[in-house]
């Protein structure tokens, strides 16, 4: 396929598709950790207590994503809120990735051996001070491989909200194999784009977890 | 009774229940479809991990890109790539097939990884020892390493299996109408009681995922007594 | 008979065995002490086949055991092996581990060799364990059902390789017992060891290692009680 009329706009229109995905993932992935910390301490610290707040977690990571854009999108309308699309897609991913991320942070906190929080204890930290100078610190280097990889999943995700119209890169690639009917070059386009995204955050995760093996 | 109004929208739960029998048909497609892309999806990461530890470097290669890809680019954009890619070598396949076998591409490179992983943690010396007694290598995987292969990747297994019924949602993206997302699009687009479906379906998907786990845990118990 | 003939076997660049020549006869029992990476396991693994040698050759019965036409599996059925880490298989009920091979390997059915694993977990202390899981079972324990696994194969040949180096001292004792009843029936043995007062007292003849070298062999009381060279009595000192 030498001719292709694919051209420099349609490309600037993929990468602009392309932003809209790293944007999602950025936002999602914001709302979905600072979710995912506060529910992953709480489960990990009221196991009994917070039984009920794992099985609603439980609930987003057992149905599909596409249902959930779905039925936000509608409850949004039902309800009467006046959302943007990237918003609804923003919450949407941001619960997703909580459920997810509490998973990451509690079975990050749990692997920090109960003698180590006896240990500090022990030199006269307190509950707060022992969960924020040792607890947190060393389960943030057991849950950062799991919240990379969510990470990249979610970025991977992103790729649904198309059903609620937002045009991201997946999105964008469509609507030009629909006009130019060139689908295997635009779609290899729009998959090298995905590829490279997820190697460069792989790429950036794995450099900080180098350097914190340095440290230790 | 299934009738309440919030806001100033009436939900009519009831006329949503009178599709239950067509959904609980979709469910069965839907089900279907991720078991049939499990089986394929095994079969050919068992081929994958053998080709990954193989001296041909064409057959590394294939293998190491089939993973790579899978893991990394979204499972929609693989299906779609099987649905237009396809297209362009004037292959053109079902929605139905190009959701089964994107889903295979995908459950087939995850798996891999997972089998590499559990191969790792099989020790070498259990393969010594079941030599040492005069199995043959071909026995010695039979009996001894995958038994306990088996074991480390029966929870990934199950993971993949409810992530492959969870993708099977995809379908309708590419124009599927039979599985269960695609039932419910229908009657949504015929009605527009989107809230009701949806919900509907996502409680089916719901209980679909909690019986794959459920089945699993029995079968756990039953297949691993140590 | 096992005749190990000036072998030599590297890994990479590193040679572990430099000319090793060694002949065990039937009914024989030699124990072969030195310190770590001396090349005494892995002799151990050479005879059987589970590694491979670069020169020289060793005959089990009179079969070449490194060349390419013998059958390997046929061969290592008549000589049992014990490892340092008993490498129990754990999906294995303790019963099930002793009657695998016999079934699946030699072909005997499962009363057959159901009755031998009874037989051989008794002898060595183990009759009420059958349908217990390794990993519920003390290292001591596997160990002596690891023992009662190679036997199941009635092995005309058992090599012992650091059998107990990685128990704990307490259980040092019981598998030890089980090996001395070994010798005692007249099983031919090869063991590569560091308790040098057991191999005292069950060898005809001590074999030490240095350096990949047969550095001096001889009878227990010659090569454990009166070292000729400086380096056997310097490592006896170390250990003892």
């Amino acid at each position: 396929m030498l001719t292709t009329s694919l051209t420099s706009t349609d490309l600037l229109f993929m990468l602009q598709g392309a932003w809209t995905t790293i944007a999602l993932t950025l936002w999602s992935m914001l709302l979905g950790t600072f979710g995912g910390v506060i529910c992953g301490l709480l489960r990990a610290t009221l196991p009994r207590a917070t039984l009920p707040l794992a099985w609603v977690l439980d609930i987003f990571r057992s149905v599909p994503l596409l249902i959930q854009f779905v039925l936000f999108n509608s409850l949004k309308s039902i309800v009467g809120l006046d959302w943007s699309a990237f918003t609804v897609a923003c919450v949407v991913l941001g619960v997703y990735a909580t459920a997810y991320c509490t998973e990451v942070v509690r079975s990050g906190v749990l692997a920090v051996s109960p003698n180590v929080r006896r240990a500090s204890r022990s030199l006269g930290l307190s509950y707060w001070q022992d969960l924020r100078y040792i607890v947190m610190p060393m389960a943030t280097r057991v849950a950062f491989p799991g919240w990379l990889n969510l990470t990249l999943s979610v970025m991977k995700d992103t790729a649904l909200v198309m059903w609620i119209g937002i045009i991201e890169l997946l999105r964008s690639s469509q609507t030009i194999v629909t006009r130019i009917q060139e689908p295997l070059l635009v779609l290899c386009i729009a998959g090298l784009i995905y590829y490279f995204i997820s190697l460069v955050v792989a790429r950036l995760g794995n450099q900080l977890e180098k350097r914190w093996q340095e440290n230790d | 009774m299934f009738d309440y109004v919030w806001f100033d929208y009436n939900f009519h739960w009831r006329s949503a229940l009178k599709a239950l029998p067509d959904m609980l048909g979709g469910a069965w497609v839907t089900f279907e479809t991720a078991a049939l892309s499990m089986v394929f999806g095994v079969l050919i990461a068992l081929l994958l991990t053998v080709m990954r530890q193989s001296q041909n470097p064409l057959a590394r290669g294939v293998s190491g890109a089939w993973v790579s890809v899978a893991r990394n680019t979204p499972s929609l954009f693989q299906i779609y790539l099987l649905y237009f890619g396809l297209g362009s070598f004037g292959l053109h396949i079902s929605s139905w097939a190009a959701l089964l076998a994107g889903i295979t591409f995908n459950n087939a490179g995850y798996l891999a990884e997972n089998f590499r992983g559990g191969l790792k943690a099989v020790p070498d010396t259990q393969m010594r020892a079941a030599r040492s007694l005069g199995m043959s290598a071909f026995k010695a995987y039979q009996l001894i390493i995958v038994p306990q292969l088996l074991r480390i990747v029966f929870y990934p297994l199950t993971n993949q299996m409810v992530w492959a019924v969870l993708m099977t949602s995809l379908g309708v993206i590419v124009g599927l109408n039979n599985d269960l997302t695609g039932v419910t699009q229908d009657y949504n687009v015929k009605t527009f009681r989107t809230f009701e479906y949806f919900a509907l379906a996502a409680v089916l998907y719901y209980l679909i995922a909690k019986a794959i786990v459920m089945v699993a845990r029995l079968l756990g118990w039953r297949l691993f007594r140590y | 008979m096992i005749e190990i003939e000036s072998v030599h076997k590297s890994f990479g660049d590193l040679d572990v065995i430099k000319g090793v020549s060694l002949t065990v006869e039937k009914g024989e029992v030699v124990s072969i002490i030195g310190g770590s990476g001396s090349g005494k396991s892995t002799l151990l693994m050479c005879i059987n086949g589970l590694e491979s040698i670069h020169q020289g050759s060793i005959r089990v019965d009179g079969v070449e055991v490194h060349d390419k036409a013998t059958d390997l599996n046929q061969l290592r059925q008549k000589i049992g092996i014990v490892f340092q880490q008993w490498n129990a298989f754990p999906h294995l009920t303790v019963l099930e581990n002793v009657m695998l091979a016999p079934r699946k390997v030699r072909g005997q059915s499962r009363a057959e060799a159901e009755e031998m694993a009874i037989k051989q977990l008794t002898h060595v202390g183990l009759g009420d364990k059958f349908n217990v899981f390794p990993g519920k079972l003390s290292g001591g324990q596997q160990q002596r059902m690891a023992i009662a696994r190679a036997l199941a194969m009635s092995p005309d040949y058992m090599l012992f390789d650091e059998a107990t180096s990685a128990l704990d001292p307490q259980l040092v004792g019981e598998v030890l017992d089980t090996m001395r009843l070994l010798a005692e029936d007249g099983m031919t043995m090869v063991l590569v060891t560091h308790e040098i007062s057991f191999a005292r007292e069950v060898s005809d003849r001590v074999a030490f290692f240095r350096d990949g070298l047969v550095h001096e062999i001889g009878t227990p009381e010659q090569v454990l009680g009166n070292p000729q060279r400086a380096e056997t009595a310097d490592f006896l000192k170390s250990v003892l």
